[in-house]
């Protein structure tokens, strides 16, 4: 067997043509896009207030030219001269007549300051057009070619890419946020509070602010109006948060075929996307859109297409209040906890209406189990993540991480599970908790594939299934980041925050950035418990319902009965301040931390003594044709 | 105007549920009412930045109409459709007790002296100072309601026990 017999190996011989077609295209539509940009700018800059010149701009300039540029493409076309690019033109073209259009109503009709708006709005509807297709082309060609070039280093680049942008762009806009905030205050001493939506300077009021904004750059004062009102603020975060919701299952979709396929000698998904079927979970998201959308007749249809909804809302809503740093919160709400726990709970009533609706014997059963096990666990569960509240005495997750006296930023050695010997115990018996209330195993009895073919999914396909799994990965996360959070000391670094580099040089940020940068380290923790997760769920076989409820209310529940005692005891004695109590409280910390760090380690030992070792079980065949197997 | 437009969005979905929730007869869709009725007062709550009331309210009744499907499903199940046509002595008793029952919170709150349209409570409930109410002015009837679930809970212990024996 050869390589050119392999289809996803295999390169049609006009590859290269059509690449190098591909950037002449990029490179011109980038071009002409800068080029009326700079055009409109210089005209500002040269004509200054003249109004004439501006409505000549603003009105038969766009509109001319969104008629003439698919008519010139089209000529082009006829001519042979180019052979595509029609239908791009004429939605360029439809965006520049548009522009127009707005423009005339704006300043004929709304007299209001409309030189510089007319403006903006003449560049922002072009440049979205363009930017929307620019994205899609240049996507596909850089990805064409780096998966050429660097097989393993697209998908790299792709998570990596999405992932810097979710965080970058919020990040740059609360930079920029705070920036207003200040300039507002400090230039203006204006310190009332800004509301949603009122309050805030009006554009006059900024324009004043320096000479620059109210001459000839004015139009940056109409940019950075909006962004004064925290409903800008909420909608970036929103974004953040509903792309982050996007990507963790698709990740950890795939991820856990991959490692479900190593646990079991296989080599999981490997063909779409090129390096290790990176691109599966997208392949699959597509496959399940375009299938069949049933809803059993004879079932309560309502209910059917609400319980999808009914769990991925909560799923969603749960990462309001979930912080990812000190400043990285939705809502820092005082109750957050509180809140996280009840939209979990909100979750599981959806698999259960699901399981009612769909109306099918296997269906009930699992809705049931779900029921069954949602009940109970939510005790030990909640019993458990009241030790570490009690500890730190708050129900806000900032705080918890964050205090100055309870908090765990003083280095790993202080981080909750580490404090004494009850948190650790409830540590432990969270994460137990936590795989049963997010239905993995071995407590998927819900699921159960191999007795009640898929449970509550059952009766589910498509885009609706999709959304049962979007929640119960995104759950995942939740429980996995509340556990990081309490337990392991959340976005704080393993290293105390006294050790941060004083150094105000670049390296010195970029060093502190890396090692001390809080959503970070949420990010990778909670990653790991993941990974955990996935472990746990492949290695142990699925215990039965009344082993379920044996284990719930007659191990965990009286041990964590036992643990927030013993917990209280503990805190009730290191208030009195006796001193050896404090050297014990110090010695069983360390212990407690130096056996976590051995823990530690030897789970590295183990994955990266896999990873090495992780062709023994591939096949020659595999290892010779299948990209990086 | 934006609490008045979700206060008018979480009142109405916590009255048309409410609505309803009397009005359907199956017992799954009566207990999805509730769900939505409760959710809408828990978005009230929020609203009022009562944010522990609100998690509150979610969790634990959440948590109880899960258990109203449970018992619905399982101690009702005849048939594959529950239904549930009350009596019409029943739909009296219920009329008056409802009535009497709205009367009394109306009056409480119109004689509250509150004006629509006054500034909401800014964090004024915290867990802390919940807690701490609760713990000393309102300690009786916080050890009431405790002792009443204490009771509860040993009845159902009790009954579960009871066929065993």
């Amino acid at each position: 067997m050869t390589h050119a017999t392999l289809p996803w190996v295999e390169r049609s011989p006009d590859f290269w043509s059509r690449i190098r077609l591909q950037a002449q295209a990029l490179l011109l539509c980038g071009g002409g896009a800068m080029l009326v940009v700079a055009v409109f700018g210089i005209a500002l800059l040269i004509q200054g207030r003249d109004d004439g010149v501006v409505f000549w701009f603003s009105v038969p300039a766009p509109i001319a030219f969104g008629a003439l540029l698919p008519l010139a493409v089209g000529a082009l076309i006829a001519g042979g001269l180019i052979r595509r690019g029609w239908l791009l033109s004429l939605i360029v073209g439809g965006h520049f007549i548009a522009a127009g259009i707005v423009n005339y109503l704006i300043l004929e009709w709304l007299k209001f300051d409309a030189y510089v708006l007319g403006i903006l709005l003449l560049l922002v509807f072009p440049a979205l057009g363009c930017a929307t297709l620019l994205t899609g082309f240049l996507a596909v060609t850089f990805y064409r070619v780096f998966a050429l070039i660097l097989p393993r280093a697209a998908p790299i680049l792709f998570f990596g890419g999405v992932a810097a942008l979710l965080i970058v762009v919020p990040w740059l806009h609360a930079l920029l946020f705070e920036f207003i905030k200040g300039l507002m205050q400090s230039e203006l001493g204006r310190n009332e509070a800004v509301t949603f939506f009122g309050g805030g300077l009006t554009i006059a009021e900024l324009s004043s602010i320096s000479p620059i904004l109210a001459d000839r750059w004015r139009f940056l004062a109409y940019l950075l109006w909006p962004l004064q009102f925290d409903v800008v603020r909420d909608i970036v975060c929103l974004g953040g948060v509903l792309g982050f919701i996007n990507v963790i299952p698709l990740f950890t979709i795939w991820w856990e075929r991959k490692v479900s396929g190593r646990i079991q000698s296989r080599l999981g998904p490997m063909r779409v996307g090129g390096w290790h079927g990176w691109a599966q979970s997208f392949a699959d998201g597509i496959k399940l859109i375009f299938k069949e959308d049933f809803v059993p007749p004879q079932g309560d249809k309502a209910l059917f297409r609400l319980a999808p909804y009914l769990t991925f809302v909560p799923a969603v809503c749960a990462f309001i209040a979930l912080p990812f740093a000190t400043l990285w919160a939705f809502r820092a709400l005082d109750v957050a906890l509180v809140f996280i726990l009840a939209m979990l709970g909100i979750e599981v009533v959806g698999v259960i209406i699901a399981g009612w609706a769909s109306n099918n014997k296997w269906s009930v059963y699992g809705s049931m189990r779900e029921a069954c096990q949602m009940v109970s666990y939510e005790i030990p569960m909640g019993m458990a993540l009241l030790i570490p509240v009690m500890t730190a005495g708050t129900l806000s997750l900032t705080t918890i991480v964050d205090d100055a006296h309870f908090g765990q930023t003083g280095g790993f050695w202080t981080w909750m599970v580490f404090r004494n010997p009850f948190c650790f115990a409830a540590a432990l018996v969270y994460f137990v908790a936590s795989l049963a209330s997010c239905k993995r195993a071995p407590f998927d009895l819900p699921e159960s594939e191999s007795e009640l073919v898929a449970g509550f999914l059952t009766e589910y396909s498509g885009f609706r299934w999709c959304l049962f799994f979007f929640a119960e990965y995104a759950a995942m996360y939740v429980v996995c980041g509340l556990c990081t959070i309490l337990f392991f000391g959340g976005w704080s670094s393993p290293l105390p925050a006294a050790w941060a580099l004083t150094s105000d040089s670049l390296f010195g940020r970029a060093a502190n950035g890396v090692l001390f940068s809080g959503p970070l380290w949420f990010v990778l923790k909670s990653g790991l418990l993941l990974y955990v997760q996935i472990w746990v769920r492949w290695t142990l076989p699925r215990i039965r319902i009344d082993q379920v409820l044996y284990a719930c209310i007659q191990v965990m529940l009286p041990l964590t009965m036992v643990l927030l005692l013993g917990n209280t005891f503990w805190i009730l004695l290191e208030q009195q301040g006796w001193g050896w109590f404090t050297a014990l409280t110090g010695i069983v910390n360390w212990a407690l931390a130096a056996f976590g760090v051995i823990v530690f380690v030897v789970c590295l030992y183990w994955i990266i003594h896999g990873y090495v070792n992780n062709r023994r079980l591939v096949g020659t065949l595999a290892i010779e044709h299948l990209p990086g197997a | 105007m934006f609490e008045a437009v979700m206060f008018y969005l979480f009142g109405g979905v916590a009255l048309v549920s409410a609505i309803g929730c009397v009005a359907s007869s199956n017992i799954v869709r009566v207990a999805c009412w509730l769900l939505g009725a409760l959710g809408g007062v828990a978005g009230l709550y929020f609203l009022n930045f009562a944010n522990l009331l609100g998690a509150i309210q979610l969790i634990v009744y959440a948590g109880g109409t899960l258990l109203l499907i449970i018992f619905g499903i399982m101690l009702t199940s005849k048939s594959p459709w529950i239904t549930y046509n009350p009596k019409r002595w029943e739909v009296v008793t219920a009329v008056c007790v409802g009535a009497a029952l709205f009367a009394g919170t109306a009056i409480a709150t119109l004689s509250a002296g509150l004006k629509p349209g006054e500034a909401p409570m800014t964090a004024n409930a915290t867990v802390k100072q919940i807690g701490t109410e609760l713990l000393t002015s309102y300690l009786v009837p916080f050890e009431a309601a405790s002792v009443l679930l204490l009771a509860v809970l040993i009845g159902a212990a009790y009954l579960a026990r009871a066929e065993k024996r």
